[in-house]
């Protein structure tokens, strides 16, 4: 379509670029980072077109490439993308710019080989979002740990190997009973495309154990309680970037694993077991709530927060059935998809910017301990405008983008359930709690020690990304129309196959 | 009957063997003569015999179709010449990254490649076996020399007690498998795997000991759990060279050992030695898993592992199916091909006495020699079934047979305990790159080993981002 093949670019000119950086070598760090920021910005250009030339009336697959890959497994180079994976897509290339801004001069150990990991894990998580055979999804979706891996291992705090190991070995362990899962299907249905697993009929048993199989790879990814354990860990120990794209992207996967494979290819068995996942989801948002408010580490605490408002992306996508089952039709659970959607995307952007943030100052003060900080706006006016706007977005303050999903969610809720809608509210009072409650401690205040008071406001660099993130945060909680538009027909789509019993007849 | 003519012609599909005779006997007499200053001529000699015998074997031995020869002794196919090919391969590659090793070492002496050779030439044999004979010498010489090249280094000890020891299993393993060999004979009156396969059959109760007799021996000569004790002694205690000879090309040997016996010789009623193979696997792939975890020395590590790995490969055979065959050899290849990477650079980058001993010594790896530790990199992800790395392919081959073969359980096992695996894979990495190195000499240049090691890593990227090839070559010869 289009003549060239746009995704293949996304994804490989990053992946191409990493391993130039690489071979650039640490002894060139200065041309090591630039090249990083060329390619980084060059893949998010490119999303531009990407964007203009996708059409938001359908839900079928555009700039579908295919090609054959290993014709013995049956396994196709598939990709494209939808209402679905673009805004997913467009925010993997948009963040990494960041991230790469964020590391220029503060990164001194093996600079080239930190630009190069990032930007292949660019390449790899685009791969993630718009490969629509499973086989390809799988080869981008376990390869993407392996930089992941590295980033927090090399380049992070005390306790990276643990924390990374942890990472690494939850991850895998959820990831092959799903591959268990894609290869029965595949062993059904002759081939690896997805589209040809949504389609495929499948008895309940079945289903149910597909279900539990992806449930298990999904929700250690999101990561939904109680599997959630590795994510304050690996924070905590990422360096800054790191946070930021574990957070911004990687947690998204999981959220997009529950809406392009649990929800279509298990319709049934999500009916039947949707009270699981909701439970947990609301175990999330309440009690990761309270947790978040005890933590006393900065990252720690948005990692918690994190875990918190994922509760509202896995819980907006599984309220469908209960609506159906209040309301007779399926027709409001389309708040409840919007809903969980806009919330990835804004979750994204608000905890990558407060990761950032928390990087500003450790940058300057090399701690994470909320009690070493104090009076911070005093010292860094600047800074600490742009922290109170993130904080106030986390919290889900009107004219933000995480107030959008969140109230399309509880929105929904409402349809399906009172209680849950009142659980899912009290986010709206322990995020205001804990979020606050950190700016209070954190920013205001008088200045709370000599160091605080010897940091320095934002540089040009840090401003221009900070200030970057906050436009995207206001425009998306002022006008998410765009937002909402491009994903109407594919989300109409997943309803239309929600509805529809895949249980063969007889 | 057919009348064997004793023609150069007839006799063409046997030529890598016959020329590998030739090159043992140049070889040995060529290094008689060079004397001990040049002893480095008959490395680079083999290394020549190895290639030209690779060479004469794809330009004239291979052959298109099944040919028996020899009163139905041997056969040649072309199963059998991709499997001699693998295995002059792994041995040429396997004495290349010994070289340095055994310099430094002080391990002298033409013996050295001349063994290598003769159990190269065994496992040729066992390669081509069509008969219970042909089958028992190839065994025989590939193991006695083993047994030798374990004990070559006079001076060490431990050298000498792993040999006794993989010396004396190794005898009661090739007595049972003479002994289920004579029941087989005694039964069925033939000697010969494709008559055995038309008759066996039909021998009811006394054929099962017979096969029993003969899986334990397969499963010694494996490393299969619980016939592993010989594996982690003699991977630790030969001198490394010989632990990285003995982890590559036997594999192949193995392989085909399941495949003749087994598979084409045995396979009218796979149910003989389907269980048994089941119960090995499946203990192969927890011990080795699990007790590879609580290794500090790389070598009983990635004997361990090797041991995890057999398990691997005999799933393949449980599924009793092509796909399943088919999925054990691509996974043979791959462990052989990643093996000998591995193993390589732990010989490359071993301690300035010249053994490589704990895990431990890797550690700063990733400042000292950026380059070793980004090949190690690869191939231990490669190893863990990580893509984009060629051994993701191998292990999801033989789940997917596990699978269409409705042994979910089993397939279930294989990931969960590839989990379990990948954690002391990673943990090499985690040395290399996380944790700073003491200080310790830089690792030896070596361009010529350095190369071929890169080579080795990069085509496990190579095949792992396009598998095609070796699947579609694994497919067309099994089948």
């Amino acid at each position: 379509m289009h003549g060239i093949d746009i995704l293949s670019i996304l994804i490989w000119l990053p992946v191409g670029g990493g391993v130039l950086t690489l071979l650039i070598g640490d002894g060139n760090a200065r041309l090591s980072r630039w090249c990083a920021l060329l390619v980084a910005l060059a893949t998010a250009v490119l999303c531009l077109p990407l964007w203009q030339g996708f059409d938001p009336t359908t839900a079928s697959f555009q700039y579908a490439v295919r090609m054959d890959w290993i014709h013995q497994l049956h396994a196709d180079y598939y990709l494209g993308v939808d209402g679905i994976s673009l805004p997913l897509i467009a925010l993997t290339a948009f963040m990494t710019v960041p991230v790469i801004i964020a590391g220029w001069s503060v990164i001194e150990k093996r600079p080239a080989q930190y630009f190069a990991a990032f930007l292949i894990l660019e390449g790899l998580m685009i791969g993630v979002f718009s490969a629509l055979d499973s086989l390809l999804f799988y080869f981008f979706w376990e390869a993407m740990l392996i930089p992941m891996f590295l980033i927090i291992g090399i380049w992070g705090g005390p306790r990276r190997v643990y924390a990374t190991l942890k990472f690494f070995l939850y991850t895998f362990l959820g990831s092959v009973l799903m591959l268990v899962a894609l290869i029965y299907l595949y062993g059904k249905s002759g081939n690896y495309t997805i589209a040809g697993f949504q389609s495929l009929p499948l008895s309940l048993v079945e289903q149910r154990w597909i279900f539990l199989a992806f449930l298990v790879a999904f929700a250690v990814k999101v990561p939904m309680w109680p599997v959630h354990t590795w994510l304050p860990d690996a924070h905590v120990e990422a360096p800054t970037g790191g946070s930021v794209i574990l957070a911004a992207i990687m947690l998204k996967m999981g959220g997009y694993g529950l809406l392009r494979f649990s929800l279509p290819i298990a319709p049934d068995a999500c009916r039947e077991l949707d009270w699981l996942v909701i439970g947990l989801s609301l175990i999330a948002v309440v009690y990761i709530g309270f947790v978040a408010l005890a933590q006393t580490d900065m990252k720690k605490l948005i990692a918690y927060s994190s875990i918190a408002h994922m509760g509202f992306v896995t819980l907006g996508a599984f309220l469908a059935f209960d609506i159906q089952g209040a309301t007779g039709s399926l027709r409001g659970a389309i708040n409840g998809l919007d809903g969980a959607m806009v919330q990835m995307i804004s979750h994204g952007l608000i905890s990558g910017a407060l990761f950032l943030c928390i990087g500003v100052m450790y940058d300057r003060l090399h701690s994470r301990e909320i009690s070493a900080y104090g009076g911070v706006i005093n010292v860094m006016p600047k800074f600490g405008a742009f922290m109170v706007l993130f904080a106030l977005a986390n919290s889900g303050l009107p004219g933000t983008s995480g107030f959008v999903g969140e109230f399309l969610v509880i929105l929904a809720a409402f349809k399906a359930n009172f209680w849950y809608a009142f659980l899912a509210a009290t986010t709206l009072i322990l995020g205001a709690a804990y979020t606050l409650w950190l700016v209070k401690r954190v920013i205001f205040g008088p200045v709370g020690n000599d160091h605080v008071a010897a940091m320095q406001d934002l540089n040009g660099r840090e401003f221009l990304v900070l200030a970057v993130l906050a436009a995207a945060v206001l425009a998306l909680g002022l006008w998410p129309a765009p937002l909402v538009r491009t994903m109407e027909a594919s989300m109409q789509h997943l309803l239309q196959q929600l509805a529809l019993t895949k249980i063969p007849v007889g | 009957m057919n009348e064997s003519v004793m023609t150069f012609d007839a006799m063409r599909p046997a030529i890598p063997e016959i020329g590998l005779g030739l090159s043992i006997c140049a070889i040995l007499l060529a290094d008689v003569f060079v004397g001990a200053s040049r002893r480095q001529l008959t490395t680079v000699l083999t290394l020549v015999a190895l290639a030209l015998c690779a060479s004469i074997t794809l330009n004239y031995g291979a052959v298109q179709d099944r040919t028996v020869l020899f009163d139905g002794l041997y056969v040649a196919d072309r199963l059998g010449t991709l499997l001699k090919m693998a295995a002059f391969l792994g041995v040429g590659l396997s004495l290349l990254y010994s070289k340095a090793y055994l310099e430094r070492r002080a391990i002298h002496g033409g013996e050295y490649q001349v063994l290598a050779l003769t159990a190269l030439l065994g496992i040729c044999v066992l390669i081509s076996a069509n008969s219970l004979l042909t089958v028992y010498l190839g065994v025989e010489l590939l193991s006695l020399s083993l047994y030798a090249l374990v004990a070559f280094d006079r001076e060490s000890g431990i050298a000498a007690e792993a040999a006794i020891k993989y010396f004396v299993l190794g005898a009661i393993a090739s007595g049972t498998l003479l002994y289920g060999m004579s029941m087989l004979y005694g039964l069925t009156g033939t000697l010969n795997l494709d008559k055995l396969a038309t008759v066996a059959a039909a021998h009811g109760a006394g054929i099962v000991i017979a096969v029993t007799f003969i899986v334990v021996a397969v499963a010694f000569k494996f490393g299969a759990v619980p016939f592993h004790m010989w594996v982690p002694d003699v991977y630790s205690g030969a001198p490394a060279s010989v632990a990285l000879f003995i982890s590559t090309a036997p594999k192949i040997a193995s392989f085909a050992l399941v495949m003749r016996l087994l598979v084409y010789g045995l396979g009218a009623d796979p149910s003989l030695w389907v269980q048994i193979l089941t119960v090995l696997a499946v203990l192969s792939l927890l011990a080795g898993n699990f007790i590879a975890i609580a290794q500090t020395r790389i070598r009983r590590m990635l004997a361990y592992s090797a041991i995890a790995n057999v398990g691997f490969i005999l799933l393949g055979f449980v599924t009793a199916e092509h796909e399943g065959y088919r999925a054990a050899l691509a996974y043979t290849l791959v462990y052989v091909l990643t093996t000998l990477g591995s193993f390589g650079i732990v010989l490359l980058a071993a301690r300035g006495d010249g053994e490589a001993e704990e895990i431990d010594d890797f550690k700063g790896l990733g400042q000292r020699d950026p380059m070793l530790a980004l090949l190690m990199l690869m191939l231990m992800f490669s190893t863990a079934g990580v893509p984009p790395f060629v051994g993701f392919w191998a292990k999801l081959w033989i789940i997917q047979a596990l699978l269409h073969t409705h042994h979910v359980w089993l397939a279930t096992l294989a990931v969960l305990t590839s989990v379990v695996g990948a954690y002391y894979y990673l943990r090499v990495i985690w040395y290399m790159y996380f944790d700073a190195g003491r200080a310790q000499t830089p690792v030896e240049r070596q361009p010529l080993t350095r190369g071929t090691l890169a080579l080795n890593a990069l085509a496990t990227l190579a095949l792992g981002i396009m598998p095609n090839a070796l699947l579609a070559l694994c497919a067309s010869l099994v089948g």
